[in-house]
């Protein structure tokens, strides 16, 4: 128990109601010993913004299966470099094309993970964007 | 100290920081509500408990927003605890689903806690993680435990005011007679009361009661006797009624004294919990190396009893002779 719990948001911006892939990443974090609030459906960025300030979280995990990742994501990078939480590292995972990733990264986001991602992978970069500069 | 002025001065972001710090229980957190302690003490705690299920978070999302009236309210702040997974430490907290209403309210303030291991109900840490909210200014302040079974009575020393949820087709009239979670009910709140049989589990809870306080009128009058509310958390039904119980609730134990009664009750609780952690860290600090482990294999190797292993350990490091 020396490293910190590692707390994480997992939450769906937007419309599309498909939260199975939400699920298991939420359930494979957990089962890596991570802390997991998870917000369900349909969550406006503002909603994701200040979930992620009351739980204090380590990291925000975004599914986005809509295509409407080029508004929501940024829009949440934005508001939690607002609220004071720029250091807290964005994921994002769905269906998300190869040419908006390098926009993507360049805005801020820690990882992007597509179908086919193995869980393993999942786990290990999240948990490795927490602790280089775990407090 | 700055945190605690940061939160003092309505800083979100350093209250959600105070209340991680809480929970590691790292010093600087306890430093920082050393400083906010005396500003706490004006909220009424209200625990909310019952089996998993029975709709905790969805009847403090429509609490919350029948006492915030749109904005005009008292603030409100929900602890919500969900259980630790024994195997992994990690935790799925997914209480904040069922508020989604709540959400763009400067007035209210969620926060998920896992329970880290702890039995009751709760998380070690959540009375603390209460404090810090209560100083911050948060006026009523729900505490909802882990779906709780028959003994996670936690809650009952932690808020002055608990709330127990039933949902229809949980049990029968001997389940409503047996020792623990119902005792501790100030309130108790049939949820999910369109769904059938919630007549019988209201009229269930009423028998039980009634029976208790056929038993009490030989002693002390019973000086309040928990009111059975129906209710539906999703569409609000009973709310407002159950709001006026809780108001009702509170003013009993103001009037009565036993609002201070219960006050020293939970922070004797506290003290002597933690009195207990103290003395056996330092208990265990000046042990020779290795005799808490040596008693242990004794026991392991069924030489001994726990308590008689214990019972030679305390007799001042060494056993006693036989």
């Amino acid at each position: 128990m020396e490293e910190p719990q590692i707390r994480v948001l997992v939450a769906k911006p937007g419309l599309d109601g498909h939260d199975r892939g939400a699920k298991v990443i939420a359930r494979a974090l957990r089962d890596a010993g991570m802390e997991v609030i998870y917000t369900g459906l349909r969550q406006t960025p503002e909603m994701i913004a200040e979930a992620a300030l009351q739980e204090d979280v380590h990291i925000v995990g975004l599914s986005v299966l809509s295509g409407a990742h080029m508004t929501l994501v940024p829009r949440v990078l934005e508001l939690l470099a607002q609220q004071g939480q720029a250091h807290v590292r964005v994921m994002l995972g769905g269906i998300i094309p190869d040419e908006d990733r390098p926009r993507l990264k360049e805005l801020g986001v820690a990882g992007v993970f597509g179908p086919g991602t193995s869980t393993q992978t999942i786990v290990k970069q999240f948990r490795e964007a927490v602790l280089p500069d775990a407090s | 100290m700055e945190l605690a002025e940061s939160i003092l001065a309505g800083d979100r972001l350093a209250l959600a920081r105070l209340l991680t710090l809480l929970e590691n229980q790292a010093p600087e957190g306890a430093r920082a509500l050393n400083r906010l302690y005396p500003q706490s003490g004006r909220a009424h705690r209200i625990g909310v408990t019952g089996a998993p299920g029975t709709g905790k978070s969805a009847l403090v999302n429509q609490l919350a927003l029948h006492l915030r009236q749109g904005g005009s309210g008292p603030s409100v702040a929900v602890v919500a605890v969900d259980p630790s997974s024994p195997f992994s430490g990690g935790a799925l907290l997914g209480d904040r689903i069922r508020m989604r209403d709540l959400a763009g309210d400067r007035g209210v303030f969620i926060r998920s806690m896992a329970s880290r291991g702890a039995l009751g109900g709760l998380a070690r840490t959540t009375a603390s993680v209460v404090d810090a909210l209560d100083a911050a200014g948060f006026q009523v302040i729900f505490i909802e435990t882990v779906g709780a079974g028959q003994v996670e009575v936690d809650i009952a020393a932690a808020a002055p005011t608990v709330l127990v949820l039933e949902a229809p087709g949980l049990g029968d009239g001997v389940q409503a007679l047996k020792a623990g979670i119902l005792e501790i009910g100030d309130i108790l709140v049939v949820n999910k009361a369109d769904l059938p049989g919630a007549e019988s589990a209201a009229n269930n809870l009423r028998a039980a009661l009634d029976l208790g306080s056929a038993l009490a009128k030989e002693g002390d009058p019973p000086a309040w006797t928990p009111p059975v509310l129906s209710t539906m958390a999703l569409s609000g039904e009973g709310v407002p009624e159950l709001v006026l119980a809780i108001q009702r609730h509170r003013e009993y134990l103001q009037g009565s004294g036993e609002w201070s009664r219960r006050e020293r009750a939970r922070l004797r609780r506290e003290m002597l919990q933690l009195l207990r952690q103290r003395l056996s860290d330092r208990f265990l600090a000046v042990q020779p190396d290795g005799a808490f482990e040596a008693a242990l294999d004794r026991t392991l190797q069924h030489e001994l009893t726990p308590a008689r292993a214990i019972e030679e350990l305390v007799a001042e490091g060494y056993p006693v002779p036989r």
